[in-house]
């Protein structure tokens, strides 16, 4: 089987767990550590194409920046998080009701 | 491909569809860093040394630390509201095994042959010269996305501490 297919396959794989868990969560952390997954399957998909390319400066580049970007993502979102929490006392996403109707 | 390679993307999806099945919120966070030390192995055996003490240090230490801290500072559920959402998350993950099994086993049948073919690009193989010769700009856009990640948690602490207070 070709190599670069079944890194492929697995990322897939990863993809469809986090969007999954995403989907069909009511946690808000849960759904952060699915959004984590996804970055996950981006990461891995980013190391294949350089490692089949033979370009790894520039997939380690590119995973770099998207390490930094992941930590902020992460790190502002937990403020918002603790921030619903203060409001609300839950972090389940069915009590997030201030904006519907 | 070596069994070892195989073995580790294994272990990467199993230790992921744990994180995301567990019960506890503080297994999935340890799950997750689990996840994260696969991957930084895989990176070490595929020419990433750079990227892969990224990853462990960044992913796997300081994010699963920051998961922690969030699930410390909120308020666990009680025993009792625990095992009666126990039920309800069954049932709404209880499929996740088997369209991953299903997505995994179609797409390794599937076997499509990728050829990546790149116009030439003179190589660099160090990492920190190749930032910042030829990715300038995404240096610039991680210190843009920093500064506002700071201001956004300043902002966000703020408004806790007024309302607190």
């Amino acid at each position: 089987m070709h190599l670069l297919w079944i890194f492929c396959v697995y990322m897939i794989v990863l993809f469809v767990i986090g969007f999954y868990c995403i989907l069909a969560t009511l946690n808000i952390v849960r759904a952060l550590i699915g959004i984590e997954i996804l970055m996950k399957a981006v990461t891995l998909f980013i190391i294949i194409a350089g490692y089949a390319s033979g370009r790894t400066s520039l997939s380690q580049s590119l995973v770099i920046t998207l390490i930094v970007i992941e930590t902020v993502l992460i790190a502002v979102a937990m403020g918002i998080v603790l921030s619903i929490y203060k409001h609300t006392k839950s972090l389940d996403t069915k009590n997030l009701t201030n904006l519907k109707g | 491909m070596a069994v070892i390679d195989e073995l580790i993307l294994f272990m990467l999806a199993a230790s992921a569809l744990w994180t995301v099945m567990t019960r506890s919120l503080l297994r999935s966070a340890i799950g997750l860093a689990l996840t994260s030390v696969m991957l930084a192995i895989l990176m070490f055996r595929l020419n990433n040394p750079f990227a892969a003490v990224f990853e462990l240090s960044v992913c796997a230490g300081l994010i699963s630390a920051l998961f922690f801290c969030i699930i410390t500072i909120t308020e666990p559920l009680t025993p009792e509201k625990v095992r009666e959402e126990a039920g309800a998350r069954f049932g709404r993950f209880r499929y996740l095994p088997v369209i991953a099994l299903i997505v995994g086993l179609v797409l390794r049948i599937l076997t499509v042959k990728i050829d990546i073919k790149l116009p030439a690009l003179a190589e660099i193989t160090d990492v920190r010269h190749f930032l910042w010769a030829y990715r300038q700009i995404d240096l610039l856009g991680q210190i843009i996305i920093l500064l506002c990640g700071v201001f956004g948690i300043v902002v966000l602490l703020k408004e806790i501490r007024k309302k607190g207070g």
